[in-house]
């Protein structure tokens, strides 16, 4: 019983292994300037706890295999030096471990969340709602008009809660249902919620960040491909979370220019 | 710690002879013990079930399940699921597991019923509060089982029940007027029950123990028990206020959790002033602690099990507590690790995720021992031995997945995507489960009477061990797909590759829970046919093991027990030529 629990383990250590190692299933390609720091983390520890993982399902294999003879002569054996020098090896490696991942880790976090967005970075503002996610651009005055949520009406398209009657910077805001920006230019969204938590996931990107309800969060980021990418929500907002997803577009400078200006022009 | 024999007489009570007393509000802790078994049995069960559903509905969604519209015409019109009715089942499968089978079955089912005897007491401290207890806990199973047949169905928030969602009432969706009500009202009952549980617990253990029975000598589980009943006083202590919050601005029109202009379905809210960020901390900083009291009773478990069929000591005992101690200390500063993205400061992040990852050295030194134990034994393969074999197995497969997500810059990546759930459900769930099948095939006979049946018992560890990788190994690859969880449905463009896997997992799912009914049935055909237990079938050495089986109504039939040794003489020459020295046996052991 014990060899047959020892090869058990050891054939699903295996097989669980083959599939990281070969990437079968592994994240899409990375669009951002900040993502290689994420990957190359998640590369690192993905083979530091590989390692652990292998280490310690084939030990555990091994022992068992072991302590599965049957001879009635064998007598038990104590783990050589007792417990110290597992504790101490524990400590130390683990230890070190840590503060390795500590060290690189903070950095590729920080470049994300940490770091000010560029001075010259395209602002876009979004507000997710129940099941759906809105852009507004500022326009040709470079303003956001103000928002008030008793104006909010989905019906007539008001998913911001605008008040161009009375603000004149709104007047020229344009709002779309797709994300468009120009490729390696730096964007700085401000993410809010009009109902409940929402969450901004674009795995290509790199980034997940959520909405709170009541607060205004800055993200910021620059994308270094062109195409066409699914924003999607991790945050549980309802029934039609499942569903709640918009576009992310990457043109170049000059198409993402004539997009903007056909969206002004309506 | 000697002066128990004052306390042991001031808890003497006589058995009371009446079917009531005696079966329904007893005041033994053994049946009080049993009682919580039987609840989580049933509980542990209606989860699979519903995760059951869940999994057929990811694997094909368009299937009618048979009979599902009859549970409810609205959540699943000719047995097709709503989206709506699969994130209600997902709730109810979170909440279940993790309060009245997770928290219920490794921390007070076998903790009330062996906690007394093994450090030799005769009841729990306070046996009112004890039965109290239990059937507050079965209050809030029915209250939140009741959210089943309210017209709008079960709540849609998830287990974290994440505010406004949870706090806003029907304006954000079904399942959040009556039924997410009723789920703040069980879970704020439930830690009521738990806050009289963990008192008892810790003043049993502090103030019971028979003479002899130094904090040293106690128990592995004695001392997971213990650590835990610490934990779950002060993380209960804080769910139950938020949850009262919650009910608060449900029911009375605060606004603790809701701030000012909020617009769901097409109305202008009228709260102001709350946060969103609070209900998570505060769920959070029980939510964490939460994890550790469901995985330190099954490592106790398992720590406890492993020397009797290695037949050699545990190796670093000391350090074993020491470790429990301080995972219980670590778990109360890692709640942030689980709001790197939710928009609290992003520096906090670090102060978080240094503290999350120093809990993998304990965790680390407790598996390394438990390696050492194994190596060089002469090991008993039984069902209960497999089944810490296969702890340790979990246990590392859960464990290493915490490295990933522990880290801030790689959880911006994997958060909320199925690495999660493969993380926790390894960790969590399957690892302390496995804690609870190994005690069960442990002390079976010795609560019932009889011996399970060992090669039903064996068959049942093989086809759950194979069936559990099958089930959530494969989650991580969805996750670094970045699979997002709690999705009805997979509509994304990238996650509809993705599907195949679904099918595979829900298939492995369907086969493992499907051999739980031959645990189920081993436990009751052996409750009634199987072969009478001697007073100690594994030749273990502790204190439940030096009483009748089952044991009397007052634990020991009037005997004051004396302790003379620690649990851990296995491997060892005694006098009457066995391989191990009881704890009550004089019989001085070796030094070691």
């Amino acid at each position: 019983m014990g060899k047959l629990f020892a090869v058990a383990v050891i054939v699903i250590t295996l097989i669980s292994v083959s599939f990281f190692v070969m990437h079968t299933w592994w994240m899409p390609v990375d669009i951002s300037t900040t993502g290689p720091a994420i990957d190359h983390q998640l590369e690192e520890t993905m083979t530091g706890s590989g390692l652990l993982f292998l280490a310690g399902q084939l030990v555990l294999g091994l022992f068992v295999w072991q302590a599965s003879n049957k001879n009635p002569a064998r007598k038990i054996k104590m783990f050589p030096g007792g417990a110290s020098p597992l504790v101490a090896a524990a400590i130390i490696l683990v230890g070190i471990e840590i503060l390795t991942l500590t060290f690189v880790g903070t950095k590729a976090w920080g470049a994300v969340n940490l770091a000010p967005a560029a001075a010259d970075s395209l602002h876009i503002d979004v507000q997710a709602e129940q099941f759906a996610f809105y852009f507004r651009y500022a326009g040709p005055d470079g303003q956001f008009g103000g928002l008030h949520p008793d104006k909010i009406d989905d019906g007539s398209g008001n998913y911001f809660g605008l008040d161009p009657a009375n603000d004149v910077a709104a007047r020229d805001d344009v709002v779309v249902g797709s994300l468009v920006i120009p490729v390696n230019r730096p964007i700085l969204l401000s993410l809010h919620s009009k109902d409940v938590g929402h969450s901004f996931y674009v795995p290509e990107l790199r980034i997940q960040q959520d909405f709170v309800p009541g607060i205004e969060i800055p993200v910021h980021f620059t994308a270094t491909q062109t195409g066409k990418f699914e924003i999607v929500c991790t945050q549980l907002c309802g029934l039609g979370h499942y569903n709640m997803k918009a576009y992310l577009q990457v043109m170049s400078e000059p198409d993402y220019e004539q997009w903007l200006k056909s969206q002004e022009g309506q | 710690m000697h002066e128990t024999s004052a306390s042991h007489a001031a808890h003497q009570h006589t058995a009371p002879t009446s079917f009531i007393r005696k079966h329904v509000f007893s005041l033994d802790h053994k049946v009080i013990g049993k009682q919580y078994y039987g609840l989580a049995l049933l509980a542990v069960f209606i989860g699979m079930g519903l995760s059951w559903l869940m999994r057929l509905h990811l694997g094909w969604p368009a299937w009618p399940i048979p009979l599902l519209d009859k549970l409810s015409a609205v959540g699943a019109p000719s047995g097709v699921m709503t989206p709506e009715y699969y994130l209600s089942l997902m709730t109810m499968h979170g909440t279940i597991m993790v309060f009245f089978v997770l928290t219920n079955a490794p921390f007070a089912a076998f903790g009330n019923y062996f906690l007394p005897i093994q450090i030799g007491a005769e009841d729990m401290a306070f046996p009112r509060f004890n039965m109290m207890s239990f059937w507050t806990t079965f209050m809030a199973f029915l209250v939140m089982m009741a959210a089943f047949f309210v017209t709008d169905g079960p709540p849609i928030s998830g287990w974290t029940a994440y505010a406004p969602l949870s706090a806003v009432g029907g304006d954000a969706g079904p399942g959040l007027k009556v039924g997410q009500t009723l789920w703040a009202i069980s879970i704020a009952i439930f830690c009521i029950g738990s806050l009289l549980g963990a008192l008892n617990f810790i003043a049993t253990t502090l103030d019971l123990r028979t003479k002899g029975m130094s904090l040293a000598r106690m128990p592995y589980c004695s001392w997971a028990w213990f650590v835990t009943s610490v934990i779950a006083l002060l993380a209960f202590a804080v769910l139950l206020p938020a949850c009262i919050l919650l009910i608060l601005d449900r029911t009375a029109g605060t606004s603790f959790f809701i701030p000012a202009g909020l617009v769901l379905s097409d109305k202008l809210q009228p709260h102001s002033g709350g946060s969103p960020l609070l209900w998570q901390h505060l769920f959070w900083f029980f939510g964490h602690p939460e994890v550790y009291i469901a995985i330190l009773p099954s490592i106790g478990i398992v720590c406890h099990i492993l020397p009797v069929f290695a037949r050699k000591p545990l190796l670093g005992p000391r350090a074993t507590v020491g470790c429990m101690i301080a995972i219980g200390f670590l778990s109360y500063m890692v709640w942030g690790h689980h709001m790197f993205v939710s928009g609290m400061n992003p520096f906090s992040a670090t102060l978080f995720s240094v503290p999350t990852l120093f809990i993998t050295v304990p965790a680390t030194i407790l598996t390394l021992l438990l390696l050492g134990s194994v190596y060089g034994a002469k090991m008993r393969f039984t069902s209960a031995s497999l089944f810490c074999l296969g702890f340790i197995s979990v246990f590392i497969s859960g464990g290493i997945s915490g490295f990933f997500l522990a880290q801030p810059s790689i959880d911006i990546y994997l958060h909320a995507t199925y690495f999660v759930v493969a993380h926790f459900h390894f960790v969590m769930a399957v690892a302390s489960l496995f804690g609870v099948f190994a005690g069960t095939y442990f002390w079976f006979p010795k609560m019932t009477g009889r011996m399970m049946n060992e090669a039903l018992g064996k068959l049942h560890f093989w086809l759950t061990f194979i069936g559990v990788y099958a089930i959530f190994m494969p989650m991580h690859y969805l996750g670094l797909a970045g699979n997002v969880r709690r999705y009805s449905a997979f509509v994304d463009d990238y996650l509809i590759p993705l599907i195949p896997v679904h099918k595979f997992i829900t298939i492995a799912a369907l086969l493992t829970g499907a051999a739980q009914f031959i645990f189920l049935f081993n436990l009751i055909w052996s409750r009634f046919k199987g072969p009478i237990a001697s007073e100690n079938p594994w030749e273990a050495t502790s204190l439940e093991w030096s009483t009748a089986t089952p044991p009397p109504f007052d634990n020991f039939g009037g005997k004051h027990m004396v302790v003379y040794n620690g649990p851990n003489e296995y491997g060892v020459e005694s006098r009457d030529g066995k391989d191990f020295i009881m704890q009550t046996s004089p019989e001085k052991a070796p030094a070691s």
